[in-house]
Formats: C-alpha cells, structure tokens, sequence
C-alpha cells in the first residue's frame, strides 16, 4: 500500500499573480490553517516535490521555467492550478504576452478557482490531489511491473 | 563483553535505531508544531515519509551518485555497529567522518549549484563539529584511561563527572550534527528551504531515503555518546542515560524553534570558540588533577 497521499510534499511556483494567491498559499501553512497536519511540506525542491502548486498565469517568459519544473519531478505528481489566473489566464488574459492559464504548457489535475483563491478552496484542491495520488500511485506501480 | 553480547548489541542497534530515532523525529515534529501553535503531523509522519520516498519514481544526472549515497549509510552503520558492540571511540569518529565523506562525494556527483553550494557549507559544518568529535573521545581517554566504549560504560567512574565542558562543547555541536536552526546552513531538517535543501538538492527518491535513513543511524550514535557521558557500572545509571537524552532531544527542539540561522563565518567562530572554552577548559583541569 503506497503512502504518498500520507506525506505530499508541495512545490508553491508563482507565474504572473498579483501575489495575492501566493499570500493565501503561505497562509495554508501558518497555525490557522496548518496543512502539516496532513504530512503536507513546503518544500522548495522539485526534485522532492509530490505536488506542483501553481499561482498566476503563463507568460512567454516562466513558460519553459514551468515546464522544466514539471520535468524535474519524479512521478507519481500532482499538478494543482490555485487562482482564476492559473486556471484560465484571468484578469491578465488579454496582455500581450500572457499565454493563458497553466494549462498551456503542462497538464493540470486540479483547478482551484477564485480571486484570490481561499485557503479553504486551496486545502480543499490539495485534498483532492491527494485523492488522484492513490490512482497515480497504482499506475506507476502497474507500469513498473510490466517493464 | 563477550563476542555474543556485542553481536546482540550490533543488531539491536540496527534493528531498532531506525525506529527509535524516526519516533524521535515524529515527536519532534509534534513539538515544533505545539511550539508554533499548530497541531502538527502524526508521530509516525516520518515513516510515511520515508516509505513515500522509497516508492517515488528515481531520477539521476549521475549513477555514481546512488552509489555513493549506499557507501554513506554503509559507513554510518559501520560506526554504529563499532560503537554499540563497544569497540573504539576514536574507531567510531573516523568512520563516521569517512562516511561524512561519502555523502559529498554525492552531493558533488551531479554539477548542480545547488549541490555545489551545499556541499562547500557542508564541508565547513565538518571542519566546525570534527575538533570536538575527536576531542570527546580523547576526553573518554584521559578521564577513563580507555578508547574502548565497552569498557567506559562499565567504568565506575560518571562520565559527566570529569567531562562537564565536554558534554557542554559536544551537545553544542550536536545542533550542526542534527542539522537543526541556527546552524541549518547546508541542507536543513525541518522543510526550511536553505540553498534548495543543499547537499540533499539532487538526491530523489529513494536516494533521498537512504540519506534520510543514514542520519538516523548517525543520530543514534550521537545520542549513544550522550548517554556514553552519564553510564557507569551501576545499572540504575540507565535511567540517567534516558533522562539525559530526553533532556538533550528536547534542549535541540527549544534551539531549533527559537533561533534564526546564522552565516557559516559566524557558526566556525562559535563552534570552535566553545570547543577551544569548554572542552579546553575541561583538559587543562584534567590533567591538573591527574597531575
């Protein structure tokens, strides 16, 4: 039995947000909130990181900074969009060098809307990574086996 | 002690370290967190974590690497086998620093400037701890007239009796050892991010596991040569070893949780100004009595 969902290690990365989503973020790890209570760690390490947070949107800048995140974490990962800009680009959409929500560059499992996102909106989106951790853990395990 | 009675301990050791020191580490965690106001992770957060590590996919830059990380846990329970089966003190703080060795060779193995930058304070954090490491034994020498750990815990002299500034200058180092704030600078216990986690930086997976794994075996010692300044050949003195490492394990917590981390200048001139004080202090007096 896999105990990743026990321990998911957060990786936080800040695309173009206004900081606000970052602030919520932050604010999941202080006493009121306390996601460590679920083995959750703030790590700033991809290559330790089980779930791939992400604020603000793409730019044509951070898209390959993103992308190389994504790459430089081992399987099985979760990648969890926070904020309206995250999920589809928001307010900054229509600038010129804004290429849309996470999603352009690497595939997101998770989608937390809001502007900010809520603390309780983003425990709740990890939750739910949490719960994918398990299918992705099987998978890997399956292929694993067959090779 | 008989060959029997120092295989007996050699395995207990490497059975039961892990367990012990990783519970340790869970109720750290759960006392860091009480400390901040928090509720804090399960007790046994530290095994969830290991095992998850064990199952993560494995990525390298470098195959040595793997290698390397193995070589340091090895070495790591060569000294804690020497030491728990009651070999040579000196014996156990030469393997432990071949073993400290290892873990940069590692960490240096993938060009990563994370590493790198990790690796260089780690090797600092060495040159801080490593004068009094060899002066504790050489303390055991002189008060005890032996190297041997089998024969000073039978002794019917109290470490701590003759070692006051010994003890003091090594739980000083044990907060570097531990890797626990102020003196977090190369890579860091708690998930404090200093340098990307410095020497662990590249290390993934289960490789990060087995160097997780090697610093509670190392930690085991260490708290063995806490208990090592408070045995003596009265059985009742066991409890003392226990309070004592409770006392030390929670005086870490307190430091960790209440101090900022400092520059590596600063943590060499502390490090060694407390060894040259007290351990100095504590050797002249010796040998003034000894005559």
């Amino acid at each position: 039995m896999s105990t990743i969902h026990k321990s998911p290690w957060l990786l936080h990365y800040d695309g173009s947000s206004c900081n606000g989503c970052d602030i919520e973020v932050l604010a999941c790890t202080t006493p009121v909130y306390d996601v460590e209570r679920f083995g959750v760690i703030n790590t700033g390490n991809p290559m330790h990181a089980d779930i791939f947070l992400i604020t603000g949107g793409i730019n044509s800048q951070n898209a390959s900074v993103v992308k190389q995140i994504y790459d430089q974490m081992p399987e099985p990962k979760v990648v969890i969009a926070v904020g309206t800009c995250a999920c589809t680009g928001g307010i900054f959409k229509e600038c010129y060098n804004i290429l849309g929500g996470a999603d352009t560059v690497i595939p997101v499992d998770i989608y937390v809307p809001g502007c900010a996102a809520r603390p309780e909106s983003i425990i709740d989106g990890v939750v739910k990574g949490i719960g994918l951790f398990k299918e992705k853990a099987a998978a890997l395990e399956a292929k694993q086996k067959a090779q | 002690m008989t060959v029997q009675t120092r295989i007996i301990f050699a395995i207990c050791y490497i059975i039961l370290a892990p367990f012990v020191i990783g519970l340790l580490d869970g109720f750290d965690r759960k006392v860091s967190a009480r400390m901040q106001g928090r509720k804090g992770p399960s007790v046994l957060q530290p095994f969830y974590d290991l095992k998850k590590l064990f199952e993560k996919e494995f990525l390298t830059a470098n195959k040595a690497q793997l290698f390397m990380v193995k070589s340091y846990l090895c070495f790591i329970l060569l000294s804690g086998v020497l030491f728990f089966a009651g070999f040579d003190l000196l014996m156990v703080v030469f393997s432990l620093s071949t073993a400290a060795m290892f873990l940069v060779l590692a960490s240096t193995s993938t060009h990563s400037p994370y590493s790198s930058q990790g690796t260089h304070r780690e090797l600092v954090q060495m040159m801080a701890c490593e004068p009094m490491e060899l002066l504790v034994a050489v303390g055991f020498y002189l008060a005890m007239g032996t190297f041997k750990v089998s024969e000073i815990a039978v002794n019917s002299k109290l470490g701590v009796m003759y070692l006051p500034g010994f003890l003091v200058g090594f739980i000083f180092i044990l907060t570097i050892k531990f890797r626990k704030s102020p003196f977090d600078i190369s890579t860091s216990h708690h998930a404090h991010q200093e340098v990307i986690k410095g020497v662990t930086a590249e290390m993934v997976g289960k490789e990060y596991a087995y160097v997780t794994l090697a610093e509670w075996y190392e930690n085991a010692i260490l708290y063995g040569i806490i208990g090592l300044f408070f045995i003596n050949s009265n059985p009742l003195s066991i409890i003392g070893v226990v309070v004592a490492i409770l006392c030390v394990w929670f005086l870490e917590i307190l430091i960790d949780n209440t101090s900022a981390r400092v520059k590596w200048q600063l943590m060499l001139k502390l490090a060694w100004g407390v060894t040259i004080v007290a351990a100095g202090m504590n050797l002249f007096l010796l040998e003034m009595i000894k005559g």
